[in-house]
Parts: C-alpha cells; structure tokens; sequence
C-alpha cells in the first residue's frame, strides 16, 4: 500500500472516529455512534496490517488474538457497577500501550531530532504514570487497597523531587537520546503514577478516572507527534479533550477544584462516617402512609442516589414507578452528577433496569420544577440532596450544586438510618416539616411502597 | 510530518473533541468515558508495528506487550460500550 493510500484511508478512521463522538450525542444514536467509531478502529488496524514494514506477523497475531480474547472476556463480564473498575483498567492500558509503543519504537528505530525524542519521552511519561495511577485507582474503587488517602511522611518532598527528576530525565534524553535516559523516566513515571493517587481518597475517584482518561489519550497523541501519524494525533487529542470535559464537569459538580482534588488528603472514601448527629426529631412515616402520600400524588421526582445501586434496588423502583405510572402519576428521576461512581454511572445503572433514559433528568433540568412536584422520592442519596449546600456559608460542601428536593411539597428520604453521607455532614432536609423519613434498606422499602400503593 | 503540522492537526483536533464532547448529554457519560478510552486504543496501530517490526529482542517484546494492551483496551472498551447504549431505552408509551 502506498503511503499516500494509507495516510487517506489513516484519515477516513480519523473521521469515523469523529462522527461516532457527534453521535453520541444523542442516546438514540448512540449505539450507532459507537459502531462508526469501531469501524474506524478496524480500518485503522487494517492499514496497520497491510503497511509496508512489518516482517514478522507471528508476534502481531499474537497480541492481537490474546488482547481481543482478554477485552472480549473483561467486557462481558463486568458487572454495571463495576464500571468504573472496568474504565479504570482500561485507561491504564491505553496509557501503558502508548508509552510501550514510544519505547520500543526508540529502542528499534533509533530515531533522532529533537522533537521525536521529547514527544517520545513525553509519551513515556504520561503513559507510564497513566498506567500505575490507573491500577491505583482500580484499586481504591475495588475495595483491594484502603480508600482513604494514603500518606507517608515527606510525601510533598518526595513527589517534588520526582518530578524534578522526570523533567531531568526528559530533558537530557531529548538532548543526548541516550538509553538510560528513557528507562529512568519510565521508572519514575511508574512511582510517579502511584504516589500521586494514592494520596487521593475513593471518594474524588471519579474525577481521577476522569483525568487519566485524558492523560491516556494524551499519551497517545505524543506517540503520534513521535510517530510522525496524524491518526494518532487527532484520536489521542479528541480522547483528551473528551477526558479534560468530564474531569471539569465532575470537579464542578463535587464543589472542588482540579489542584485540590489531585493535591488529595479529602474525604475517607469509605462512606458513612461517624460524625455527631444532632438529636432534633424527624418524621417518620410507615410504608402505608407513603404508599397512599405516593399513589395520590400528580407528580413526583425519584432522586436515586448510589446507595440505591449498593443495595440492587434499581429493578424494585422501577417496578414502583411502574405502578405509579399506571395510576396516572407522572415519574421522573433527578439524576445528580456525581449520584453513581463515575460520569453518567447512575444513568447507566437505571437503563439496565429497563427505566427509558426520557425520564432521566439532569439537575439543570429538574430543579426549577421541583417547587411545583407533590413528592420528590430520595433513595440512598444523601449530600446531593443537602439544603446546606445552598443556605449554609460555614458548611463545608456550600456551594456545591444540589437538587432542591426541599423545595417539594412532600418529601420522603428513604436510607437506612440518620448517620451523616460521605462528607460526614448533617443534613437539614431530615428534620424540615415537609419531610418524612422511612428509615429501611431501599430494596425492601421499595418493595413495601410498591406493594401499598397498589393497594391504596 | 513537520513539528508545525503535527501540532496544527493536534490543536484542530482538540477544539473539535471539545465542541463535539460538550454537546454530549450527561446521561451519555459513562458511554462517552468508555468509547474515548477505546478510541485512545489508537496505539494499536503503533503496537503493531512495533511489535512486527522484527527489530532486536528488546523492542519486539516491547512492542508485543504494548498490541495486547492496546488490543483489550480497544475491543474490550467498544464491546462495553456497546452492551451499554443496548440498554438505553426509550419509553414505549
């Protein structure tokens, strides 16, 4: 194949690629979406294949039968709240692939110009600290290391030197392109991927994901400027502007910014803290009176938050919404942004349990009809939900954006007893007049309300 | 390519993955967070050549190491995706 041939057919995947994002715009196209952007993988794999310059087929068979076997194997069996895991996993293969490439391609070509040996350097770096600070964040979602953030005295230090070292070794590569130059900043990007994300709770992992998401596409584009291909230069800039957008959106939603959460020590990751709970009353209200409170209502507004998914109750509210739906209510959903485990996690979770994504709304969308919805439904939400945030100056997620469930006429928070959320702070919505707590694991209650309202 | 192309066909690119990607609904994120990161298996096309280019021990394991990774990244990344934007449904009524 000539290299014109290739560069065109190079660009036809570059475009695919950008036409399956515009798709996704939309989630009736979705799907289709994400099969043009395939099709541009399988043309760009095909030039790759038939390109001048490849001796030896064995070994690319190889890697290419194993890696489809272990992806095809990893993506039907992930679980839908194992997601974020799974994303974690991959980015850091994508990051590891983009620095392996970068090395070997030094190590076989033995290329030289000042631009391919920082841009091949770069892509070492990223990619390396995109790879262990990827297994990290893995890790911390999985439960397999402490949630919490993990110091060790001289940490600041430590990192500043490394990172010392990093921008060293990088500069001396590109201007020696000696060896040992390139294996130093592989190893230090690999400590470095891990001391930088461990310091960061479970909690902010969501924004972590989101960053090394862009840092693997990134690391892509720096192999394409080393490469001299344009195929991976756009793909790895689209990848990393699309990673940039989701981190910015999350650090928004989450009333942080990008330096602190990546500077780390927030939150324990570990969910329920134990922080004093006043003792002002609530009102508490039995399935039955719920049940009729919910059948009589004209609207109400489900608030599904990820206690909701921890105790699999996604399938017993939509079988409440169901009900309520055939008596004439209309049912929506409020979905905050950070109510899943990652981006848009919450959103998936409901579509497994068959809720049509038409009723999925964002908070921009919901919260200026929330004064006017009978009964705004919470489940296993909590700080998303929290009037503090809005009213409160001293406390510490003011600021943050939330639902304003306190705005409906009735509001029924189902959880399973009054302890504070992940930020470990007290939440005023309990003990508002409007508000009747239904203290229960939320797949029984939601069974019970179902059940009730059937009846009433 | 010259520093100054590459560079121009990366800024183009990120612009229209920023104008392109803000549009994206937040219902789609997760989709979206998964099909980027098949895409950013683009390395695949490097890890192939790297891994067939038949130059030195080193560079070949190397590059073997990196087809498998990019590999999984992107067939596995696609296939999730996929089996996520099956269960987006519409309502029937």
């Amino acid at each position: 194949m000539s290299n014109e041939l290739a560069a065109v057919a190079y660009l036809v995947a570059a475009v695919l690629f950008i036409l399956g994002l515009k798709r996704l715009g939309s989630p009736a196209t979705a799907r289709n979406g994400n099969r043009l952007a395939s099709i541009g993988m399988l043309v760009a794999v095909v030039v790759a294949l038939v390109d001048q310059g490849i001796l030896d087929y064995v070994w690319v068979a190889v890697g290419l039968v194993v890696g489809a076997a272990i992806g095809a194997i990893l993506a039907r069996r992930v679980e839908m709240t194992g997601m974020p895991e799974l994303v974690a996993v991959f980015n850091g293969l994508g990051g590891g692939a983009s620095a392996l490439v970068a090395a070997s391609s030094f190590l076989g070509g033995d290329p030289d110009g000042v631009v391919t040996l920082l841009t091949l350097s770069l892509s070492v770096l990223i990619g390396g600290v995109t790879f262990t600070g990827s297994l990290v964040a893995y890790g911390k979602l999985a439960g397999r290391i402490p949630g919490r953030p993990v110091n060790f005295p001289g940490q600041v230090v430590f990192d500043g030197l490394l990172g010392m070292v990093a921008i060293g070794s990088v500069a001396w590569f590109t201007a020696t392109g000696d060896d040992i130059g390139l294996w130093v900043l592989a190893g230090v990007a690999l400590v470095l991927g891990l001391t930088r994300v461990l310091p960061i709770g479970g909690g902010d992992m969501p924004v972590v994901i989101a960053f090394l998401n862009s840092l693997s596409g990134i690391a892509a584009s720096m192999a394409g400027f080393a490469l001299e291909s344009a195929v991976l230069i756009i793909a790895g800039a689209l990848v990393g502007a699309s990673g940039l957008i989701l981190t910015m959106i999350m650090v928004k939603a989450m009333n942080r910014t990008l330096i602190g959460v990546l500077a780390g020590g927030f939150g324990d990751g570990d969910g329920g803290g134990s922080g004093p709970i006043g003792d002002k009353p609530v009102r508490q209200g039995t399935a039955e009176d719920l049940g009729v409170v919910l059948a009589y209502a004209q609207s109400v507004v489900v608030v599904p938050g990820y206690g909701l998914a921890v105790a699999q109750a996604q399938h017993a509210l939509r079988d409440l919404a169901n009900e309520l739906a055939d008596r004439g209510v209309d049912v929506r959903y409020a979905i905050h942004p950070v109510a899943g485990r990652m981006p848009g996690h919450m959103n998936v979770l409901l579509a497994e349990a068959d809720v049509p994504y038409d009723q999925l709304y964002d908070l921009e969308d919901i919260n200026p009809d929330l004064p006017r919805t009978d009964v705004a439904l919470v489940v296993g939400a909590n700080d998303v939900v929290n009037p503090a945030a809005r009213e409160d100056a001293s406390s510490p997620i003011y600021g943050m954006p939330i639902l304003d469930v306190d705005y409906a006429t009735t509001t029924i928070v189902i959880k399973r007893s009054l302890s504070p959320g992940f930020a470990g702070i007290d939440n005023p919505l309990f003990y508002e007049d409007g508000t009747y707590m239904f203290f229960a694991d939320a797949k029984a209650a939601l069974e019970d309300l179902s059940r009730e309202v059937k009846e009433a | 390519m010259t520093l100054v192309i590459s560079l121009t066909v990366f800024v183009l690119a990120a612009f229209v993955g920023l104008e392109v990607i803000t549009k994206v609904p937040p219902t789609l994120h997760t989709p979206l967070m998964s099909g980027s990161n098949a895409i950013s298996g683009i390395t695949i096309v490097g890890a192939i050549a790297a891994a067939g280019s038949g130059s030195g021990t080193t560079a070949t394991v190397l590059g073997v190491v990196a087809l498998v990774f990019a590999t999984v990244n992107v067939v596995g990344g696609f296939m999730v995706t996929d089996r996520m934007l099956e269960m987006f449904k519409k309502d029937r009524s």
